[in-house]
C-alpha cells in the first residue's frame, strides 16, 4: 500500500495538492501515480505565468511504460515550477510528496480546494482500481 | 562494435578481381567530391562477419514466435515478394507515364477493389504509407467533409480511453480537440458516459474494433446510431482488423472512414520501422475527400486519378502512390488468399487466442476479462505475481526471451495493470502454441521457486537486462570519428 499523508488534497487522477494557507497551493503527483508509472524519464510542466483550468491537461509525465498528462487540480496561475526535474526527473519516483513537487498556483478562488479529495476519499480511488 | 570501429586508414583488402577504375566522366567535374567518403576500411571479409554477426542477433518473427499483442506479426509468404519484385514492377519508374504503367495500375486497381469489398466501404485510396498517416487521411476527411458543409462549430474527436495513442495525436494533428470516453467492466465503451459527451460540438469518434482490450464493441451499433444523431462520423482504426477479417465488414457496422495496416491484416514485412501502408476506405459521403493519387477504370485503360479530376481530396500524402512495393505484396496477398482464405484468417487468429486463453486460464493466469471471448488476442495480468512473488510483468518478458520466444506487448493498453497482450496470429501452429503456454508455466514456477533468476532474464541473450532509463534519458547514437583528419 503506499503512502497517502493526511494533510494533502488529491484528484481522481492521482494529483495531490498542499494547501500553504497564502491563496497558494503547491502539485505534483502521487507516489501511487509514480509507482504505476515506473522509472520517470522526462517530466514537462506549465509555463511561469500561465493560467491553468481545473481538470485540463497541463504538464507531462513520461517513464519507461508510458507518457501521461498530468491535470491541474485548481484554477489559477502558475507562480513556480521545479525546474529540478528537468534534470533530474527521477526525483518524482524518490520523493513524490516532497522534492518532487510539480508546480504552484495562485488560486483564483480559494473555495475550489472543498472540491478535492481527501486521504481517504483518495485511498478508496487507489482501491476501487485495483479490482 | 559498430563496423566504424573496426577501421583502419589505408585497409584495402577486397576480394583479388582486378581492379578496374570505375568510370565518372558523366558526372560533371563541380559536383564530384575531392576528398573520399569517410566510409569505414575493413576487408570484405570484416564487412561479411559484421553483418551477419548482427542479423543472428535479431530476434524476429522468421526466427521465433512473435506473439506482439495488437501488432499482428504474421508470417509473410515468400512467393508475395517474390511477385512483388518482378521486373517488369520492380523496373517501374515512379515518374512513368500511365500508358507505360498499366500491369502496375491493375494491380493497384484490383487492390482497391478488394480492399473495398473486404472493408464495406464505397471507395479507397491507397496512398497514405502507413497506419498513422492512414490516420491523418482519415480525421482531415472527416474535417473536409464538415467544413464543405460549414458546419465548423465542430471541434471535438471522442477518443476511448483503450485506444492507441495514434489516435488523440492524429485528431490534434488536424485541429481538433480530444474527449476521452471511458471503459466498462466488461471492456466495452461506457455507453453512458458517450451519451453524456456527444452533440453538437462532436466532429466524430475513433474506435478500434475489435478494440485494444481484446475484446469485440458489442454495442457498435448503438455507439454508430448515437454519433450519427449528432451529426458526427465514425472513424475505424484498422489495428486489429486481422479478427474480423471476410466475418464482418465495417462499413457495414456504420463506419465512415477506415484506415487499414497493410503491414499488418496483409502481411506484409513491418517491424523495425520498415515501410508501411495505411489505406483509407470511406462512405459514400466521404468519397470526394480521398488522398490523391487514385487508379481509375475507364474506357478500357487504367488512369491516374489526381488533383485536376478531384479537386474537393484533401492532396497528397507522400511522393508519387505510396510505398508502391508494400501494396504489391499486399496485393499479392489478397490474390492468393481470396475471399474464402481471408475468412480463414480471422476463424483461425481468433481459434488460436481462445485455444491460448482458456490453457492459460486453466493454468492459473488471470484474464483481464474473465467473461468475455477472445478476439485475435486477450490480456492476462500479472499483477498477483507482481504483488506475492515481486516478479512483474517484464520479468515475465525478459524471462521470456531465454525460453527463445519473443514477448508479447508488455504494459499496454494502460488500462490493464501488469498486462501483457498476447497475439498469436493465424500463422502459427498448435505446437508454437503449446510451447509458449508452458514456458509460461514454467516461468510462473521460477517465480514461486526461484523470484531472483526470473528477475535478473535475460541470461542467453547478446546484451542482457537494459537499463531503460538510461537508454531513454543519455540516448547516444552519434559516432564520431576520432581526430584522424
Amino acid at each position: 500500500m503506499s503512502n497517502v499523508p493526511s494533510e494533502l488534497k488529491y484528484t481522481k487522477s492521482h494529483e495531490w495538492v498542499r494547501d500553504e494557507g497564502d491563496g497558494t497551493v503547491t502539485v505534483g503527483i502521487s507516489e501511487h501515480a509514480q509507482e504505476l508509472l515506473g522509472d520517470l524519464v522526462f517530466v514537462e510542466l506549465p509555463e511561469l505565468g500561465a493560467t491553468v483550468d481545473a481538470g485540463s491537461e497541463c504538464a507531462v509525465v513520461e517513464s519507461v511504460k508510458a507518457a501521461s498528462d498530468v491535470f491541474s487540480p485548481v484554477t489559477g496561475e502558475v507562480i513556480a515550477v521545479n525546474e529540478e526535474l528537468a534534470d533530474a526527473p527521477e526525483t518524482v519516483n524518490q520523493d513524490a510528496f516532497g522534492d518532487g513537487w510539480m508546480f504552484k498556483v495562485r488560486l483564483d478562488d480559494d473555495s475550489q480546494l472543498a472540491d478535492l479529495l481527501d486521504a481517504d476519499a483518495y485511498n478508496e480511488v487507489i482501491e476501487a482500481e485495483a479490482h | 562494435m559498430l563496423i566504424f570501429e573496426q577501421s583502419k586508414p589505408g585497409r584495402r583488402a577486397v576480394a583479388q578481381a582486378p581492379l578496374e577504375k570505375a568510370d565518372y566522366s558523366d558526372i560533371p567535374q563541380q559536383l564530384r567530391r575531392k576528398r573520399s567518403a569517410a566510409l569505414p576500411e575493413v576487408s570484405e571479409m570484416q564487412t561479411v562477419r559484421h553483418y551477419t554477426r548482427l542479423s543472428q542477433k535479431n530476434f524476429s518473427i522468421d526466427t521465433q514466435f512473435y506473439p506482439l499483442g495488437s501488432c499482428t506479426m504474421k508470417y509473410n509468404p515468400r512467393g508475395a515478394n517474390d511477385l512483388a519484385l518482378l521486373p517488369g514492377l520492380k523496373g517501374r519508374h515512379p515518374l512513368a507515364p500511365g500508358s507505360h504503367s498499366q500491369g502496375f495500375m491493375a494491380c493497384m486497381y484490383d487492390l482497391q477493389q478488394i480492399l473495398k469489398e473486404v472493408t464495406g466501404m464505397k471507395a479507397v485510396s491507397l496512398s497514405p504509407a502507413a497506419g498513422a498517416q492512414g490516420e491523418f487521411a482519415g480525421v482531415a476527411m472527416i474535417k473536409a467533409y464538415h467544413d464543405s458543409r460549414n458546419d465548423t462549430a465542430r471541434n471535438e474527436i471522442l477518443v476511448p480511453d483503450a485506444a492507441h495513442g495514434t489516435n488523440p495525436a492524429s485528431a490534434v494533428m488536424c485541429g481538433y480537440k480530444v474527449r476521452e470516453i471511458p471503459t466498462d467492466s466488461e471492456g466495452d465503451v461506457d455507453l453512458e458516459a458517450l451519451k453524456g459527451v456527444v452533440g453538437p460540438q462532436t466532429a466524430g469518434i475513433m474506435l478500434t474494433n475489435p478494440s485494444t482490450l481484446g475484446v469485440f464493441e458489442r454495442n457498435i451499433e448503438q455507439i454508430a446510431s448515437l454519433v450519427h444523431k449528432a451529426g458526427g462520423l465514425l472513424y475505424y482504426d484498422g489495428a486489429n482488423l486481422n479478427a474480423i477479417l471476410g466475418k464482418v465488414r465495417p462499413g457495414d457496422m456504420g463506419f465512415d472512414v477506415i484506415h487499414m495496416n497493410l503491414h499488418k491484416t496483409f502481411s506484409t514485412p513491418h517491424g523495425g520501422g520498415g515501410p508501411g501502408a495505411g489505406p483509407v476506405g470511406v462512405s459514400q459521403r466521404l468519397i470526394p475527400y480521398l488522398p490523391v493519387p487514385m487508379v481509375d477504370y475507364d474506357d478500357d485503360k487504367y488512369v491516374w486519378l489526381t488533383e485536376n479530376e478531384r479537386p474537393e481530396s484533401i492532396g497528397r500524402l507522400s511522393a508519387f502512390a505510396g510505398n508502391a512495393g508494400v501494396l504489391l505484396r499486399a496485393y499479392v496477398y489478397a490474390r492468393m488468399l481470396g475471399k474464402s482464405g481471408m475468412a480463414r484468417v480471422a476463424e483461425f487468429s481468433t481459434l488460436n487466442a481462445n485455444y491460448m486463453l482458456k490453457r492459460m486460464q486453466e493454468a492459473g493466469f488471470e484474464a483481464a476479462y474473465p467473461n468475455r471471448r477472445a478476439t485475435h488476442e486477450f490480456i492476462i495480468t500479472l499483477r498477483k505475481q507482481a504483488k506475492h512473488q515481486g516478479v512483474n510483468t517484464m520479468d515475465f518478458a525478459k524471462r521470456l526471451l531465454d525460453y527463445g520466444m519473443h514477448a508479447p506487448t508488455t504494459y499496454f493498453p494502460l488500462l490493464v495493470p501488469e498486462c501483457l497482450l498476447i497475439e498469436p496470429t493465424e500463422t502459427e501452429d498448435k505446437q508454437v502454441l503449446d510451447d509458449f503456454i508452458e514456458a509460461m508455466i514454467a516461468i510462473q514456477q521460477e517465480a514461486e521457486s526461484n523470484p531472483e533468476l526470473v528477475q535478473g532474464a535475460p541470461y542467453t541473450l547478446p546484451v542482457r537486462r537494459l537499463d531503460d532509463v538510461k537508454a531513454a534519458r543519455e540516448l547516444d547514437l552519434k559516432w564520431v570519428a576520432a581526430a584522424a583528419e
